[in-house]
């Protein structure tokens, strides 16, 4: 019996691990490392319809248990990716999750139409939370009503399911969601990374060049799990959880507070084998918390709570 | 990828430099230019240059800067360093001509890696000299180690050593054919476009993963942006925009 694999919509995954888009490029690195069959999937490098550079330099600053980046969504366009990174990707036994980017409703739509007419893709992540760019990213997913009309034109055109990215730079994330699933999401994957800023003490300036960016990493593990076990009460379509995750237990903890899978993101830059890890050390943890398969203990920290 | 290295010896040697010695778990080839990222600080990795390398032993040479770096200088003997690599492009050694004269100019802690560049050259019987740049007299290290290996120039910016005043002043292109280079952006800026017919430059940059997935060490290039990581840190010299 295999106690790890789970069914989301358009993903048949055999474990819940993945890495998450813009921490694992689109797989070409690491596939020299492992064997990327062994992951449940990858959710590949956002795309935009054009090529974009991104950010000047410098584009990362460590701040405690964590890193804030402004890489600003750097990719070679949809074209390219349609042409040159998911036919390599099609080498693997694993499901591909194409992140989509962009500045304008129209952008977003043309991007999610042409990548999801590919095979090799299986469901969208719709990126409305981004907060590294100018235009559209983040604006889109802090606005419930803007959130929920691109959902919606997404919606319509994606031949694949399409999983909202949810950003936790907003008050209520529960309404976010709730918007969205009303609009026809068919699942979220959240958080996204949290705004902040690190400031060069010798200069008195920020270190980034962006001078703000998006907080990942261990720091922001518990409110992920927070807004994970928040939102997962509230909505009927699955989670991906993601943001901070470094070890098997995290992984626990996001499907115990409601994720039905989990996205593992900067840690891939601190040992790019730890996807591999983490599922190969899933089976011994479960046995040792006495968990016979993976979804049994999903949203069970739950409990039974009163709503006020 | 990833090795665990025991440290042999950590110790300063200038200021502003410190120069770790750790073993290898086994012997290896690794060539003068790439870099080995560190697992010190709280979270991300480190990227430190290759002063010198053989058999099982490899050596570092660092200044402390900040939270990494200080972890770096305090281990001890017997400790061991995780490390990822060796990682990116290093010098052409291997593919330099016999009878080519290399230059190699480096500037504070961009001089490490040319050391074990200099030597591999020395050891193919290559022709070499070197321009080493420093700010102050304290600062200047390996000065004996380069002359062992051929003709060498020491500046200082405050004159306290050497020859007063900054790195580029000092070089002579004549019958030179190929530059290594490394060190501070404004002197890379300078010897980019020297006369020499190959010029090479190793670019320093913060870095995320080091294996080219993350985007975080770009560098501007005539074809838009290259990383650091993967594409260098040793570039031809036309291939970056400083």
């Amino acid at each position: 019996m295999n106690r790890l694999n789970v069914e989301l919509p358009g993903l048949s995954l055999k474990n819940p691990i993945m890495p998450a888009s813009g921490c694992f490029g689109f797989g070409e690195e690491f596939a020299g490392l492992y064997d990327l069959s062994v992951l449940g999937g990858i959710m590949i490098k956002a795309a935009t319809r054009d090529e974009r550079f991104g950010n000047k330099t410098p584009r990362v600053a460590e701040s405690g248990m964590g890193m804030l980046n402004a890489i600003g969504l750097q990719n070679p366009g949809v074209e390219a990716i349609l042409g040159e990174k998911l036919p390599f990707l099609s080498n693997y036994d694993t499901e591909i999750i194409a992140n989509v980017a962009g500045s304008t409703p129209e952008e977003y739509v043309e991007v999610a139409r042409m990548i999801s007419a590919s095979p090799v893709v299986k469901a969208l992540e719709l990126n409305i939370s981004c907060p590294n760019v100018k235009c559209g990213g983040l604006q889109f997913g802090t606005d419930p009503v803007m959130a929920s009309e691109l959902t919606r034109r997404v919606k319509a055109v994606s031949e694949k399911p399409v999983y909202v990215k949810l950003s936790p730079n907003v008050t209520s994330i529960v309404e976010m969601a709730t918007a969205v699933e009303a609009a026809g999401a068919d699942g979220l994957t959240m958080i996204n990374t949290l705004i902040g800023m690190r400031i060069d003490v010798r200069t008195g300036q920020p270190i980034l060049a962006n001078r703000i960016g998006g907080l990942s990493g261990p720091s922001i593990k518990p409110v992920a799990v927070r807004m994970i076990h928040d939102v997962s009460r509230e909505v009927d379509i699955p989670i991906i959880g993601m943001g901070g995750v470094m070890e098997v237990d995290d992984v626990l903890e996001m499907i115990y507070a409601g994720a039905s899978a989990v996205a593992v993101g900067t840690a891939n830059f601190v040992n790019p084998y730890i996807c591999k890890e983490i599922i190969e050390a899933l089976p011994g943890r479960m046995d040792e918390l006495g968990i016979e398969h993976i979804m049994d203990i999903r949203g069970r920290a739950h409990g039974h709570l009163h709503r006020a | 990828m990833i090795q665990q290295l025991t440290i042999l010896s950590n110790r300063k040697i200038a200021k502003g430099a410190t120069e770790l010695v750790c073993r290898l778990p086994e012997r290896q080839e690794i060539a003068p230019g790439r870099f080995m990222h560190l697992k010190v600080g709280p979270l991300l990795r480190r990227p430190i240059s290759i002063a010198d390398a053989g058999d099982d032993e490899i050596t570092f040479l660092f200044k402390e800067v900040g939270k990494g770096t200080g972890e770096l200088s305090g281990l001890q003997p017997g400790m061991t360093l995780d490390a990822l690599g060796p990682l990116g492009n290093g010098f052409p050694v291997d593919s330099v001509d016999e009878a080519d004269h290399v230059l190699l100019v480096g500037g504070g802690i961009g001089v490490p890696p040319l050391y074990y560049a200099m030597r591999k050259l020395v050891e193919r019987g290559v022709r070499c000299s070197a321009v080493l740049g420093f700010d102050t007299g304290e600062s200047v290290f390996y000065e004996d180690a380069f002359r062992a290996l051929g003709p060498t120039t020491v500046t200082t910016v405050d004159g306290t050593a050497g020859t007063k005043g900054f790195v580029t002043a000092a070089i002579e292109t004549e019958g030179v054919d190929v530059l290594f280079a490394c060190g501070p952006e404004a002197m890379l800026r300078s010897v980019q476009h020297l006369d020499i017919k190959e010029r090479y430059i190793s670019i320093e940059n913060r870095m995320g993963c080091g294996i080219g997935a993350c985007f975080a060490c770009v560098c501007a290039s005539p074809s838009g942006y290259v990383k650091t990581c993967t594409d260098g840190p040793v570039f031809r010299a036309e291939e970056v925009i400083l």
